[in-house]
């Protein structure tokens, strides 16, 4: 799949913004500039989702489909997110209280809007790599390490980050079998029996499938990538956070999950590669 | 709105053949044309006489090399457009309530004027029928022709989708797959007609009849052996090369 700038930036973004508005909430933290910096890190992100729109004049309909699309939830969910959330961080700063329940609630919301996000890519069964359990899983843990690299107590933030990193290894893992897994080939694709092969691309020039769906130029450098996402994302913040140096720490892990979110889409393959010849 | 219908009793769609398919691409311009002038945004190209031309297309004719276990290889022509699934990946993705399934026959449209372009229709149908028109900004699909097909001011022969209609070796077949009785139905009973990637759940309405098993040519007689032994001057030469040091 084509790693779309703004699709990375908008999750990894939304990621680390919420996950960090999710522990503020929670632990009741009156930190204004914590509070400031995840608003801006999920609007920003939000914002650069539009960016990906051909026709973002229409974007108030997404907020129509909740019944069945995740985008659609999505859209609703950040919403409800930001509103709870800076109701809450409000009432902490500006009164110095703010009901627990509120907080909670708001950081339901928050990791629920992740999970939305995730779900997106994990409810398409055309793109097998994706189509997996351990794609929220790893999208809410990385949303949750983020945010305690900032704002979380140091053993909490270890754990998180630590969790993050397994469910980051076992999402590679799975993904280098699960097209194979999914069972489709040019021959399920086709109906055709025997072997088969592409003998004539139906177009000889590039077209929008090919150049969203069949990337395979962005995929060349994944085991340097890889090994960036270990060291930003996970190595370096852990021995950041022995002296403290906590939005280091935090920045560092944002250049990883780039890193690793390029991998996301780089390496996904979308099944509609296979009457082409290519994945 | 995006939540798929309860199945009609009425599924129309194609069948296509892939044993007559020529690969002529004669189904890819009518299409083409007959949809770039009536239902929503034209289907733009860009650089059409330049170096890389490329556009927006709601239909694609491959071409396969197949080659059965104990059979000689045979080249399959292969149009891949829009299946209709039943369950349809790509409406219920949407967001806006732009894509949708029609309820009373089963075809699934776009709505243009509520699609901003997302994309991620395209991402979820698995078989790449949708493609976003790189001019207008929304995503094009087949519409089997919704504009022809019930068009009265058109004569009734051409009340079939512009592919269908075009085909000059008649590998495109249009009816209503719901009825068990109609031509369709009856053609992919008797041919063995088949869905396209029938594991990932789709159910595609539209049907694949396989190339028929191809008649084998009988054995080729072998050519007459050449001869090993030279007779004449090339015996001659061949007996006088051999007598040189090193033969």
């Amino acid at each position: 799949m084509h790693p779309a700038p703004s699709l990375i930036l908008f999750s990894s973004l939304t990621g680390l913004g919420l996950g960090l508005l999710a522990w503020l909430a929670v632990l009741g933290l009156a930190s204004p500039p914590l509070w400031a910096l995840g608003l801006v890190l999920a609007g920003a992100g939000f914002l650069a989702s539009t960016r990906h729109l051909r026709r973002p004049s229409r974007a108030i309909l997404a907020f129509t489909q909740w019944r069945t699309s995740w985008l659609s939830r999505e859209a609703i969910l950040a919403i409800l997110a930001l509103a709870t959330l800076t109701l809450h961080g409000a009432l902490l700063i500006l009164r110095d209280q703010s009901p627990a329940l509120l907080g909670a609630l708001a950081a339901a919301i928050a990791l629920t809007t992740v999970l939305a996000t995730s779900m997106i890519y994990a409810q398409l069964r055309s793109v097998p790599r994706w189509h997996h359990w351990s794609t929220p899983a790893l999208f809410l843990a990385l949303g949750l390490a983020g945010g305690a690299l900032l704002a979380a107590p140091r053993p909490v933030a270890l754990a998180f980050l630590a969790t993050a990193l397994v469910l980051q290894l076992l999402h590679w893992h799975q993904g280098r079998t699960a097209f194979a897994r999914a069972g489709s080939t040019l021959s399920t694709a086709t109906g055709l029996k025997g072997e088969v092969r592409s003998f004539a691309p139906p177009h000889t020039g590039p077209n929008y499938l090919l150049r969203e769906m069949v990337h395979v130029v962005a995929r060349r450098r994944a085991a340097q990538l890889r090994l960036l996402t270990i060291l930003l994302a996970f190595a370096l913040p852990a021995l950041l956070l022995v002296p403290d140096l906590r939005l280091l720490a935090a920045a560092t892990h944002l250049a990883g999950v780039l890193c690793s979110r390029w991998l996301f889409f780089a390496e996904a393959e979308h099944t509609v590669g296979l009457y082409y010849g290519a994945r | 709105m995006t939540a798929l219908p309860p199945p009609s009793p009425r599924k129309l769609g194609l069948v296509i053949d892939l044993d007559t398919c020529v690969g002529c691409q004669a189904c890819v311009v009518a299409c083409k044309g007959w949809n770039t002038e009536n239902y929503g945004a034209p289907l733009s190209d860009l650089d059409p006489y330049g170096a890389s031309p490329e556009g927006t297309f709601l239909n694609r004719v491959h071409a396969y090399e197949c080659t059965p276990k104990d059979a000689p290889a045979q080249i399959v022509h292969f149009p891949r457009s829009c299946l209709h699934c039943e369950d349809a990946p790509c409406v219920t993705v949407c967001p806006t309530g732009a894509s949708y399934k029609r309820a009373e026959d089963g075809i699934v449209l776009v709505n243009e004027d509520a699609c901003m372009g997302c994309g991620l229709c395209a991402w979820a149908c698995p078989y790449g029928a949708r493609e976003m028109d790189a001019v207008a900004g929304v995503m094009k699909k087949c519409t089997l022709c919704v504009d022809r097909i019930g068009n009265e001011n058109l004569p009734e022969e051409d009340r079939i989708p512009a592919c269908v209609r075009t085909c000059p070796t008649g590998a495109r077949h249009f009816g209503d797959l719901g009825d068990p009785d109609s031509a369709v139905s009856l053609l992919v009973a008797e041919r063995g007609g088949l869905d396209l990637m029938p594991e990932l759940g789709t159910r595609p309405v539209n049907k694949y009849l396989p190339p028929r098993p191809k008649d084998r040519a009988p054995t080729p007689p072998p050519l007459d052996t050449v001869a090993e032994t030279p007779k004449g001057f090339l015996g001659w030469l061949d007996r006088a090369l051999a007598a040189l040091p090193g033969a």
